[in-house]
């Protein structure tokens, strides 16, 4: 993908973004109960062109983040940016020229089509939505668009059930594609496809972002994927970013434990590699964001976590020996060459253990 | 996993062998394939044709007017009775159902009461299906105070004793000097079907909107930047079709067995005019005798609700296959009976239909 890397322009900055989700209760008269903690203080920059990536496992906020960054949820506070222009605050009519120029993928490409409405109109909506054109026009804009994602232009007024996943979802690019934006919101486009599938979006998002020169804040939890599109990845757990880093950084000398255990658990293609590979087990559970822990928010499941940990809250900061693209927040991050240990097995021990007998040896012989 | 080696390769949409060049290729949309499923079912066709019938007949009623030479309205005693006075039975002078007590055809009335029943029976449920579902899908998509203010106002509507409302608004206009007088009879008729029907269409459509909103495809609206009206009313309208049409179906009947004991109850269609309910209303005085009195609006009545139901769970079936299969497995485990039905039942599960939206 480009190298525009770390240095670019920013075109979208979001600075220390929170979103609390009320949980209320009571039949007539609600009452706020409690609130769940979805995104805490979150701040990162997207550069004109590049892709950041945005990991981390189901529930730690990615998404909740995505909608906030594109003003689907109100804010609880903290401010988004988008080139240059604060539109956390912005009331819906006065977002509308911003959302043309930010637009949206989302991850069900079954639920994000409308059912009941032919494909050309849906591709159509963002050119009818803002008026950028009509009639024969806008009927010929379509076209063009459902060719540039590989769809056949004369299927123009076919319905979604008509179409197979991939397709709908090449729909769905053709709908945030439609009005030019220069930044789209990938909200894991695609982990509903089948893998064959999604090799063949993921290509067609990286042609469209050479050819169109887009920016792409693209949320995924399958590793692979996000090492593959991104020029920066940024990772997140319980509501808050841990570890933001270039991609090569990233992935080769993670500095924060939870990367470290993350990238441990992500799928390697040669069983070979696999088997030497150290898998780090977490224990325990991802806390409840109803309640999350005081401190560092990893710290009941660190391998690593000292008394420190459970009080005081890691910045996200440059660590000694990183680059400045490299931040990471942790009291103690894992130093080069370093093992994670504690809860850290290897996943043919672990086998073992539960097996009672060694397995991996049997199946080497 | 590699992506890099993985080229780009459109899906290869497949391409219609049997379209003919040049022709665009155009997906059937759901209403039209509801449509097909529609024709194909018996009993669909079959209410439909006694609708038909009805229909006809009310279209038809000046000709049978002019054919028979029989006037609607005005009493005829002279050729209508017998000597004695007495009504005449069905098919004695010319009379093919008889004749009521004042000499009038009653194949006439009942052919301009089809009209009055079609007439306040469609308007009254056009009229509260647009209201309804209009309130609905505010109360649903707006939710907080508006959703408030207005499911509390259908709540109130549904806990009306409507007879009453509808028996002393109906005496109240009837007076010459009220306010109702100038909308008394079928006007006041279809609003008062109305103001008791919406309610409950309102809520079934508040409960769909609510989940409609839900969907992912309304948060693709939202983030376009579309504005609610055209998010309700472009996006999840079409979507509320379906039910909607089928409330509707059934509305008809009930909107029509509601206008016949307006009438019957003497505060629906004033009496000259002839409607089903007046009709039954007058077979009262003297009906074991004259059985015709009563028994031929009754029959118009009975075909015209039956065909209206009928034709009302056929288009639910055609909207939505999946209750089909439903209901054919229930009908089918009625008729087979006992244990082996069920697994029966089971074991059809899989044929039927494929949904289509």
């Amino acid at each position: 993908m480009t190298e525009a890397g770390a240095d670019g322009e920013v075109l979208l900055r979001v600075e220390n973004l929170v979103k609390h989700f009320p949980v209320k209760q009571g039949v007539f008269f609600k009452r706020e109960v409690g609130s769940v903690s979805a995104v805490e203080d979150v701040s990162l920059d997207v550069h004109r062109g590049e892709t950041l990536g945005l990991v981390g496992e189901t529930g730690c906020g990615k998404s909740t983040l995505a909608r906030c960054v594109t003003r689907l949820y109100p804010l609880t506070s903290g401010n988004v940016r988008f080139d240059g222009a604060d539109i956390s605050r912005l009331p819906r009519r006065h977002l509308r020229p911003y959302r043309r120029r930010m637009q949206m993928i989302f991850q069900d490409p079954y639920g994000s089509l409308n059912p009941r409405r032919r494909v050309g109109s849906i591709i159509a909506d963002p050119l009818t939505i803002h008026r950028v054109a009509s009639g024969a026009e806008r009927k010929q804009r379509v076209q063009e668009l459902m060719e540039v994602v590989g769809l056949n232009p004369e299927h123009y007024n076919r319905f979604p059930a008509e179409f197979s996943g991939g397709q709908r979802q090449r729909i769905g690019v053709a709908r945030a594609l439609a009005l030019r934006p220069s930044l789209i919101v990938c909200d894991e486009p695609v982990s509903a496809l089948d893998v064959s599938i999604q090799a063949q979006i993921i290509n067609l998002l990286e042609d469209l972002q050479a050819e169109f020169g887009l920016t792409y804040l693209f949320i995924a939890h399958n590793l692979s994927v996000v090492e593959h599109v991104s020029d920066r990845v940024a990772v997140m757990y319980l509501g808050k970013i841990v570890e933001i880093a270039t991609v090569k950084d990233l992935y080769q000398s993670p500095r924060h434990p939870y990367t470290v255990a993350l990238l441990s658990a992500s799928v390697v293609a040669d069983p070979e590699k696999a088997r030497s590979t150290n898998r780090v087990v977490l224990s325990g559970e991802v806390p409840s964001p109803l309640n999350p822990p005081a401190g560092c928010r990893f710290h009941p499941r660190c391998p690593k976590a000292q008394p420190i940990c459970t009080t005081v809250e890691p910045p996200l900061e440059v660590k000694a020996g990183d680059p400045a693209s490299h931040l990471t927040a942790c009291h103690f991050p894992m130093q080069p060459g370093e093992r994670l240990r504690g809860a850290a097995l290897k996943i043919h021990e672990a086998l073992e253990e539960f097996v009672g007998e060694p397995v991996a040896e049997e199946r080497r012989a | 996993m590699t992506l890099t080696t993985v080229q780009t390769v459109s899906e290869g949409p497949p391409v219609e062998a049997g379209a003919p060049p040049g022709q665009a290729i155009e997906g059937r949309s759901p209403l039209r394939l509801a449509l097909a499923r529609l024709r194909s079912d018996r009993v669909a066709l079959l209410s439909a044709g006694m609708i038909v019938f009805v229909a006809l007949l009310a279209i038809c009623a000046p000709l049978i007017e002019a054919v028979t030479g029989h006037n609607a309205i005005a009493s005829n005693i002279a050729t209508g009775t017998d000597i004695t006075g007495q009504p005449l039975g069905p098919g004695v002078g010319g009379f093919l159902l008889g004749t009521d007590n004042l000499g009038r055809d009653i194949l006439v009335r009942i052919a301009y009461g089809a009209q009055i029943s079609l007439l306040v029976g469609v308007l009254a449920t056009i009229l509260a299906t647009v209201v309804g579902t209009v309130v609905g899908m505010l109360a649903g998509y707006f939710g907080g105070w508006i959703d408030a203010i207005l499911a509390r106002m259908m709540d109130t509507v549904l806990a009306f004793p409507y007879l009453l409302l509808a028996l002393a608004l109906g005496s109240v206009a009837a007076e010459p000097g009220s306010r109702l007088h100038a909308i008394a009879g079928i006007p006041l008729t279809i609003l008062v079907i109305a103001f008791f029907s919406w309610a409950a269409i309102g809520r079934i459509v508040r409960g769909q909107t609510l989940s409609q909103k839900e969907k992912e495809y309304v948060e693709a609206a939202h983030a376009m930047g579309a504005g609610n009206l055209r998010i309700l009313f472009i996006d999840i309208l079409p979507n509320l079709v379906a039910p909607v049409i089928v409330l509707g179906t059934l509305l008809i009947p009930t909107a029509i067995v509601f206008e016949s004991s307006l009438s019957f109850l003497g505060v629906g269609v004033p009496p000259p005019k002839p409607s089903w309910g007046n009709m039954l209303s007058d077979a009262q005085t003297s009906g074991f005798q004259a059985w015709w009195f009563w028994i031929f609006p009754s029959l118009a009545l009975l075909i015209t609700t039956l065909g209206f139901n009928l034709l009302g769970d056929s288009v639910r079936d055609a909207l939505d296959p999946r209750t089909e299969r439903i209901f054919a497995m229930r009908r089918k485990a009625r008729f087979v009976g006992g244990a082996a039905a069920s697994g029966e039942a089971a074991a059809g599960k899989p044929d039927g239909e494929v949904e289509a939206g």
